[in-house]
């Protein structure tokens, strides 16, 4: 056995990656942390709105510049853009693929009910991937694309905002995709630690309170803003 | 005590199979899940019906050949395997149902029997160590610190039954298969094959048609011998270690 020589020109790293179900849960990790670091600045960025138009307005406008005069105008915004999108699409291809291969190697159910020891944020991860990709879509389409926003002002982020927030039900769909977020990130975050190797024991009630953390920083603070609209703080 | 058992029964590998009902009784609390299960057979046998086939061999917890999935758990409501579990868990008057392992890579032979030779495979893969040939090594030539021979006997406890696999929603090896490469990759005698058994192993295991993991933690909670699912981060970053390690040979 250990004579066995391997003759066979070794995979690609990416092909090897891609197609070994460690590999792809490992592009998953790496996207889904990629996307919760942007989701944390946007959090951040958003709550601004709390201080008025002009200043919403204000950094709105500073966001396009980031990077000048290295950079052209809006080329950060479009690189993050770029980043963000692939980082969404592999995401999101690699928990389909995963999750086909899943069902198919479980083929059938057990008739007696075990007692099940996964929590709510770990079973409804998939369900929950696919709200927030929905989301994602509207979400763009709302507030970047303007093509459903009822203001649809260039350049006018903030009264954009307002006025998609006024409609009580707008709201209630963009808070309903924030919890599924916050469920999403707190097993993710954890996962996403077990999948790159760098839990341990020791670690493993740090990285617990991190997801837990995580999960009700971001969710509270994405919540604050429709809150904000519909109580007429922002308005 | 008197018992309702309701047990898979499937002829054979092309049979669709269907749940069965049997009354036992003169049940001894005494008795482990596996004489209750004899003890029906001889029924059976006497009433010159079928006995219930299941898998067996050792019947003290250490051949792992007894995998069932009681009342919906793996080896059934206490941690241990089947021939260790005792009638006196369970209650006069109650229905237990029993069922055969449930994944694609480990298909129905017959009734509660499944063919696990998928393990073999994985095991095939990189579960050795390379020795030379000749007279013993000297023992003391490879010191083990202690912690380390913690964790290697830790991880040699599994015995290959196949728990975690059907407890997991999906399917998946990874408890099993990060048991064995842990076992060997942090042992001196493992380490000329550290990446290529990760590598190799991970490969086999997706080769067998096993799911992926989600870290639902469903498969160290049914795993009679305690592998944690710590074993599994291990084994993540022994693969992606040795990933990246080839991509450095690879020109
Ligand atoms: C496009 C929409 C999305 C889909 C379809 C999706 C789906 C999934 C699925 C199916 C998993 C695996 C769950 C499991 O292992 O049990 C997962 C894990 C994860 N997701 Fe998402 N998700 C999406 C968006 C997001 C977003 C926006 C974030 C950013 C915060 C994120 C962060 C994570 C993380 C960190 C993990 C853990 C990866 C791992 O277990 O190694 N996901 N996602
Ligand atoms: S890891 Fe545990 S449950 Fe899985 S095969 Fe080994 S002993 Fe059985
Ligand atoms: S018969 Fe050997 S472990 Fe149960």
């Amino acid at each position: 056995m250990a004579l066995a020589t391997r003759t066979a020109k070794p995979p690609s790293l990416i092909g090897s990656v891609w197609r070994s179900t460690v590999g792809k849960k490992a592009v998953m990790a790496v996207t889904g942390l990629i996307m919760l670091a942007y989701l944390v600045a946007h959090m951040l960025g958003n709550l601004k709105v709390f201080f008025g138009a002009g200043e919403f307005n204000h950094y709105a406008a500073w966001i396009r510049t980031i990077g000048e005069p290295f950079l052209h105008h809006e080329w950060f915004l479009w690189l993050a853009r770029v980043a963000l999108s692939a980082a969404v699409v592999l995401h999101g291809v690699a928990a389909y693929q995963l999750s086909r291969r899943d069902l198919a190697a479980r083929p059938v159910k057990y008739r007696g009910r075990g007692r099940r020891r996964a929590s709510y944020a770990t079973r409804t991860m998939r369900w929950g991937g696919v709200i927030l990709g929905l989301f994602i879509v509207w979400h763009i389409l709302d507030l970047t694309t303007l093509t459903v926003n009822p203001n649809a002002q260039e350049g006018r982020t903030y009264e954009n905002l307002v006025a998609s927030f006024d409609r009580w039900y707008v709201s209630a769909f963009y808070i309903a995709a924030m919890l599924a977020l916050g469920l999403h990130i707190r097993h993710g975050f954890w996962s996403a630690a077990q999948t790159l190797g760098v839990g341990s024991p020791r670690r493993d009630r740090l990285l617990k309170a991190l997801a837990n953390g995580l999960a009700a920083l971001l969710t509270c603070g994405f919540i604050a803003v429709p809150v904000g609209v519909l109580t007429g703080v922002v308005s | 005590m008197n018992l309702t058992l309701r047990i898979w029964r499937q002829r054979s590998p092309e049979d669709a199979g269907v749940m069965t009902t049997y009354e036992v009784s003169g049940i001894s609390e005494d008795m482990s899940f596996l004489e209750m299960l004899d003890h029906l057979n001889e029924e059976l046998i006497l009433a010159g019906d079928e006995p219930v086939a299941f898998d067996h061999d050792c019947r003290e917890g250490i051949c792992g050949a007894c995998g069932m999935v009681i009342n919906g758990r793996a080896h059934g409501p206490e941690r241990t395997t089947t021939c260790q579990l005792h009638m006196r868990h369970f209650s006069d008057g109650d229905t237990i149902d029993i069922e055969p392992w449930r994944a694609a890579a480990f298909p129905v032979v017959k009734d509660l029997v499944v063919d696990r030779s998928a393990f073999d495979r994985v095991i095939g893969a990189g579960g050795y160590v390379s020795v030379p040939t000749g007279s013993a090594p000297e023992a003391h030539a490879a010191p083990v610190p202690k912690p380390v021979a913690d964790l290697a006997f830790e991880h040699a406890e599994c015995i290959g039954c196949g728990a975690c696999v059907a407890a997991c929603p999906n399917g998946s090896a990874m408890l099993f298969t990060s048991a064995k490469v842990v076992h060997l990759n942090v042992l001196p005698q493992g380490a000329p094959e550290r990446e290529s058994r990760v590598l190799d192993m991970v490969g086999a295991m997706d080769d067998q048609g096993f799911g992926g993991c989600t870290n639902t933690g469903e498969c160290a909670t049914a795993c009679p011998k305690g592998i944690p699912l710590q074993s599994i981060a291990t084994m993540n970053r022994e693969y992606l270690r040795a990933t990246l390690k080839g991509a450095g040979r690879r020109r």
